[in-house]
């Protein structure tokens, strides 16, 4: 399935300091759909190159992380839950604190 | 050659002070002159009133000729009008934070025509806060913020009531501050001050415009407003303290903060005028580099949220007794971090080590800072290994003590010493830390960094 993920508030720096990335994610299995949960385990594995503790905590993002899928908050679509479709894009946004 | 330096450094510093005389004087003339400026304005002001009654008292909206004139153009904007003109005119709007995003958002919050604008800040103008704080001048160099921000809003608009509020934002200030204003902008740099002014806003129902920027990227959105969430409906946990980066440590480009500044304003502005759709459970992205701005809807009012939840009682005096430093694991005002990891003979003070090198002592100085900070700056004969690669390079370590030990004790046996330098003074302690346990027994960490080196030993070394 072809995703475009972003990341951006710093998150970038985890992956090689690169924002974007156009990625290929296959689901487990033919039957199940593809969630963020299991996007993010993929993430984890493949673009984290540093700090993955500054991405995740447990299963899920560290505090401070907006999760966007297509431009809106993943707790308006279930979370961990949301499925995800062909050519979605998902923001991982690091909040920011500086003035 | 020691002495014409010396005698050279005196000159430079009475120059240095000759200057801080004369600029204290000018500003204390420019203070007087705006001062004159706005009573003369305030006398023709009342001259014309006492002249023309019927004019200034004849309009339902109540604003007089002179306002007209200044807001023509927001006037002859249909959709702003004299109704948000004047309900502009009749709004307050604090601005917490005279710095990056406050100075733009208080120069048009000023120019527009709010009634009462207020400023609270603690901290005085310094010379690297003016490539983005915009609205202080160099004249203001070592002033309060606040002093220099509100005389830059009178000199802009003599007509409108700028309140200055010289302290540092508290749990046992904010409450009596923020009450005052119908609607807060949240223009800090910290996030215990930014879950402490939402909870505050909350325990008062005001509106709240968060901005925020760093590096060239900013966020902007609208708190409690209209059944909207609040700060902690989006972020319940504090992030982690080393998740929360500064200006002062990875960098801001003037403008970013300055754009994101502006749109606090705007949202200020249609809040206060009742024109328009605040950004209210909608966020603003934006990054510079790609020239990118993203609009994207985030969560509504969280039922479950601690503060402006349906079942949550946040009261006054829970605000007042929030220790909002514990919470966030970081503190409210920015000083900088001053870590003291090690024991007293893993480290050595600037001075020391100065009178070491001038004896001759073999050493090998490591800067351990992120290769684009020491080309801004380093001392001589200093190798560059930043703290996030040390660990993967200490082979060159070991030879270039080797080295050093051949170059200075040819034949005798006796050991080079190891000094480590940053910035400040924190990353060193860490590589030190790590380079005793892979047993660099003799590495110790310059106390205070480069900054404490310019201070006590080379003022000709820049700081930044
Ligand atoms: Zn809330």
């Amino acid at each position: 399935m072809q995703l475009t993920l972003e990341f951006g508030g710093g998150l970038e720096l985890l992956c090689d300091s690169v924002k974007i990335h156009n990625v290929d994610v296959s689901p487990n299995n033919e039957v199940d759909k593809l969630t963020m949960k299991d996007l993010l385990v993929w993430v984890r594995a493949n673009l984290i190159k540093e700090r993955p503790e500054m991405f995740m905590k447990d299963d899920s993002v560290r505090p401070g992380v907006l999760v966007l899928v297509n431009d809106c908050d993943w707790e308006l679509s279930g979370q961990l839950d949301t499925p995800l479709e062909e050519k979605d894009v998902v923001v991982f946004i690091s909040t920011l604190h500086g003035g | 050659m020691e002495n014409k330096m010396e005698s050279k450094g005196g000159e430079a510093a009475r120059i240095l002070s000759e200057i801080e005389t004369l600029k204290a004087t000018r500003s204390d003339l420019d203070n007087r002159i705006s001062a004159l400026e706005a009573q003369l304005r305030h006398l023709n002001f009342e001259k014309n009133n006492v002249s023309c009654p019927s004019i200034s008292t004849g309009f339902v909206h109540g604003l007089s000729p002179d306002m007209i004139y200044r807001y023509s153009r927001q006037l002859l904007l249909p959709s702003f009008g004299v109704q948000g003109q004047s309900n502009l005119l009749k709004s307050s709007i604090l601005v917490v934070g005279a710095g990056g995003l406050g100075s733009p958002a208080l120069l048009y919050l000023a120019a527009c025509g709010v009634g009462q604008l207020g400023v609270v800040d603690h901290d005085v103008v310094e010379l690297n806060n003016m490539h983005r704080q915009v609205i202080h001048t160099e004249a203001y160099i070592g002033q309060p913020k606040v002093k220099s921000a509100a005389a830059a809003c009178r000199s802009i608009n003599s007509t409108i009531q700028i309140v200055e509020h010289q302290e540092a934002l508290r749990t046992s200030n904010a409450l009596e501050i923020l009450s005052q204003y119908d609607i807060i902008v949240d223009a800090t740099d910290n996030a215990p001050s930014r879950y402490m002014i939402s909870d505050c806003c909350v325990v008062l129902g005001k509106p709240l415009v968060s901005g925020a920027a760093l590096g060239l990227e900013g966020q902007l959105t609208v708190y409690n407003h209209n059944r909207g969430p609040c700060y902690r409906c989006l972020f319940p946990t504090p992030p982690p303290t080393t998740a929360c980066q500064r200006c002062a440590d990875s960098g801001v480009l003037g403008v970013v903060p300055g754009i994101i500044g502006c749109l606090q304003a705007l949202e200020a502005i249609k809040i206060a005028s009742a024109v328009g759709e605040p950004l209210s459970e909608r966020m603003l992205l934006f990054d510079a580099l790609s020239a990118r701005i993203r609009i994207v809807k985030i969560r509504g009012r969280s039922l479950q949220c601690e503060v402006c939840g349906e079942n949550s009682a946040f009261t006054q005096q829970q605000f007042k007794d929030f220790d909002y430093e514990k919470f966030t694991q970081s503190p409210l005002s920015v000083a900088p971090l001053m870590l003291n990891l090690l024991p007293e003979d893993h480290r050595i003070h600037s001075r020391e080590l100065k009178e070491r090198i001038v004896k001759g002592e073999a050493h090998v100085l490591v800067d351990v800072r992120p290769a684009h900070q020491f080309k801004i700056v380093s001392l001589p004969n200093a190798m560059n290994i930043p703290l996030s690669s040390l660990e993967s390079r200490l082979a060159e370590i070991s030879s270039a003590l080797k080295e050093e030990e051949k170059r200075k004790h040819s034949g005798f046996e006796s050991s080079a010493s190891l000094y480590v330098i940053c910035r400040r003074g924190n990353d060193s302690q860490m590589a030190v830390q790590l380079l005793h346990k892979v047993g660099f027994t003799s590495a110790r960490d310059i106390i205070g960094g480069l900054e404490a080196w310019a201070r006590d030993v080379d003022p000709n070394i820049p700081t930044y």
